[in-house]
């Protein structure tokens, strides 16, 4: 059998409305003269009652081949999600004592993550920067520039806070000053506890606010 | 001999291998002369790519560690230790951009000769699929490389995705697998880059090539020649029965060469230009960063910086969404006609109109005129220029207070401010005063952070600034245009 007959058998119907066949004699024959056991089945040659028994078993396998996946599925896209169930555990982080900070200066530190993993290494720390007010008002804000997460750096010289992404520039209370940024700096939890200063793990600030701080 | 042959004759009647390759490996496919010809090899370059990213990414992943604490240490070894770690790193990174290249090369040829009309329809959306996974794959293979700019696009990714409605802190949370940066967020980008997208990407490209071996190889394209649904198939079956060429050898000889082109000098840039060094290490607490997203999203990231705060929120997530809206909508409106683009000057004119919104954002993306220079040196003394002891303390705090992070004297100093180089021949000293103080035009106010004789020096220094012309004009009191200008050149 010339190969030039193979492609033929295998052609495509050549308008939309021939049905596609290929069930010429030549093309149930491979290449060493073996017959294809690839017979199609031929409902009309079927009993009333074996076309109706090959009908259940068809819905069974269907049913039985959903089940089987959502068997493995379900729980493995419960898995994939399953930090959207796992909510935070509420903590508190040390990050100095008031002496630590002067009056009028804002001041990077740096702090653990809520629940960090053990293999997290320096990935389980979480920067803020941290004003202090005159008397012991603490002001701490996330780094995450409100536009679209870059950190914020602090510039001294000019009392603000600038963005290396796309040049959002925030004055030295968080408000936004210019650029980009469509609110001001988000802020997390802080509060004064027996002279030391703590900061509450509340993770990155999102635009929807859910784990983003006060 | 004999022996070989009777083994053969074993496999074949067993598996029936030739049998099923055969015909695919001899289909007819048109004829296409050395000019056209060439264009065709695009579509198996984009599999040659791929191939070379699995080959790369799978020895990569003999010592690549997935651990937070572990991955960035991880990569300084495959690159600088490992025998072939550098070689194989640099062909993952310039393979990886080799592919998006081919990608994009191979989606234009198929555009601009309208292969993607009728019957190739699947054959065109299997592949805008194709193209997404394979920005997906960009994308989370960018941050395993886990250095600073990784940790920052990560958290970047988040943030774009928490504006999605109703949905967004979810996403983000699934991003990150938490509400933070973690142990579990890298884990998370290896088994998509290394897992899931690629099963997607073999399923895709074999439903591809599947297609491409059904609807056949599209003709070149002929003015005058219109595809018409109704008789469409029989004028190609036609064409291929009269003046087709068998696929192998005639048509994929073309591809041979072009792998082996593509392949060697993706090899010969990793060799003499390596891996690229990574990044600060991935702490998150290094804040002096910039996070850049790698060539093929930095136009994206221009886009973020230039488009009005109000749009961009529809910007970020309805923009990518539309630009893929009308690529699968593409041949479901213009899936028949002409296909030659002579005649097609609209496909014409949308390729071209491509090239040019997206080139200048990718300069723009490069420059980054509108982020501040938070590296920027002091300016030295020959730039002051002046014995005037007000004027250099002024140039110093020029410096101090920030201001040289946005404005430029000189060649220093960032771009996000307008340049000041002359500003002395614009400005009077009242004005000067006056736009220090209050600030204004998306500048912050300085009253509150300078003394009174600080802001003297500064602006005795900027007055100093006269550029080339040392003559004032004070032409323009309303001098927003005129910085504006300024700030263009």
């Amino acid at each position: 059998m010339s190969s030039e007959n193979i492609i033929n058998t295998r052609r495509l119907p050549l308008s939309e409305d021939e049905p596609i066949t290929d069930s010429s004699k030549e093309d149930t024959i491979d290449a060493l003269g073996h017959e294809d056991e690839f017979l199609e089945y031929d409902p009309a040659q079927d009993t009333p009652e074996a076309l109706s028994r090959r009908k259940f078993l068809s819905k069974v396998t269907v049913i039985l081949s959903a089940a089987g996946g959502a068997i493995v599925g379900i729980p493995a896209i419960g898995y994939l999600i399953g930090p959207l169930f796992i909510s935070a555990p509420e903590v508190w982080r040390a990050i100095g004592g008031i002496t630590d900070f002067k009056e009028g200066e804002t001041k990077q530190v740096a702090f653990e993550d809520a629940s960090p993993v053990p293999w997290s290494g320096v990935a389980a720390q979480t920067a803020a920067w941290i004003r202090r007010e005159p008397g012991d008002k603490f002001t701490a804000f996330a780094v995450n520039c409100t536009h679209l997460g870059c950190p914020v750096s602090w510039v001294p010289g000019a009392q603000v806070f600038l963005c290396p992404c796309h040049g959002g520039v925030y004055n030295k209370d968080g408000t936004v000053a210019a650029g980009p940024p469509p609110e001001s700096l988000a802020k997390y939890p802080v509060r004064v506890v027996n002279g030391r200063v703590e900061v509450k793990a509340t993770g990155i600030p999102l635009a929807g606010g859910a784990s983003g701080g006060a | 001999m004999k022996v070989f042959k009777s083994v053969g004759a074993w496999v074949e009647d067993r598996s029936g291998l030739f049998r099923f390759i055969r015909p695919i490996l001899r289909h007819k496919v048109p004829y296409t002369d050395w000019k056209e010809g060439w264009w065709y090899v695009l579509g198996s370059a984009v599999l040659v790519a791929f191939i070379v990213q699995v080959v790369t990414g799978i020895v990569l992943g003999t010592n690549y560690v997935t651990s937070t604490s572990n991955a960035y240490e991880s990569l300084n070894y495959i690159s600088h230790e490992a025998p072939f770690g550098g070689l194989m790193r640099g062909m993952h990174y310039f393979g990886a951009s080799a592919m998006i290249l081919l990608i994009g090369a191979h989606i234009l040829h198929v555009f601009l000769i309208g292969a993607y009309k009728f019957p190739r329809e699947m054959n065109w959306l299997t592949g805008v699929v194709l193209l997404l996974v394979t920005l997906a794959m960009g994308f989370t293979g960018q941050l395993l490389r886990w250095d600073q700019t990784a940790v920052w696009s990560v958290v970047v990714a988040a943030s774009m995705a928490s504006r999605t409605p109703f949905l967004g802190n979810q996403i983000s949370q699934f991003l990150l697998a938490g509400n933070n940066i973690g142990g579990a967020t890298l884990s998370r980008f290896f088994s998509f880059h290394v897992f899931f997208i690629p099963g997607i990407i073999f399923l895709m490209v074999g439903f591809h090539l599947y297609l491409v071996i059904r609807n056949g190889v599209s003709e070149p394209p002929r003015r005058g020649v219109v595809v018409d649904p109704k008789t469409y198939r029989k004028e190609y079956h036609d064409l291929l029965k009269k003046t087709g060429v068998p696929f192998w050898p005639d048509g994929i000889w073309r591809d041979a060469v072009f792998a082996v082109l593509q392949i060697g000098l993706v090899a010969a840039l990793a060799l003499f230009f390596g891996a690229p060094e990574l990044g600060r290490p991935p702490d998150p607490t290094l804040l002096e960063a910039y996070p850049r997203p790698d060539w093929y999203f930095l136009w994206f990231f221009s886009v973020l910086a230039l488009i009005p705060a109000q749009a961009e929120s529809w910007m970020i997530l309805l923009g990518p969404l539309f630009l893929f809206a009308l690529m699968f909508l593409l041949p479901f409106f213009a899936n028949k006609g002409e296909r030659a683009p002579t005649r097609r000057p609209w496909a014409v004119a949308i390729a071209g109109l491509v090239f040019i919104i997206i080139i200048p954002l990718w300069i723009l993306g490069e420059q980054a005129p509108w982020s501040p220079k938070l590296q920027a040196q002091p300016i030295p003394a020959e730039v002051v220029n002046s014995s005037d002891a007000n004027v250099v303390a002024g140039s110093q705090l020029f410096y101090s207070k920030g201001c040289l992070y946005c404005h430029q004297v000189g060649e220093y100093g960032g771009q996000r401010g307008p340049n000041l180089t002359a500003v002395g021949s614009r400005y009077t000293e009242a004005q000067l005063i006056t736009r220090i103080s209050y600030g204004g035009n998306g500048m912050p106010a300085y009253g509150p952070v300078l003394k009174p004789e600080e802001l003297g020096k500064l602006v005795q220094f900027l007055e100093s600034r006269r550029g080339r012309d040392n003559t004032p004009t004070y032409a323009n009191t309303d001098s927003k245009e005129q910085a504006q200008v300024t700030n263009n050149k």
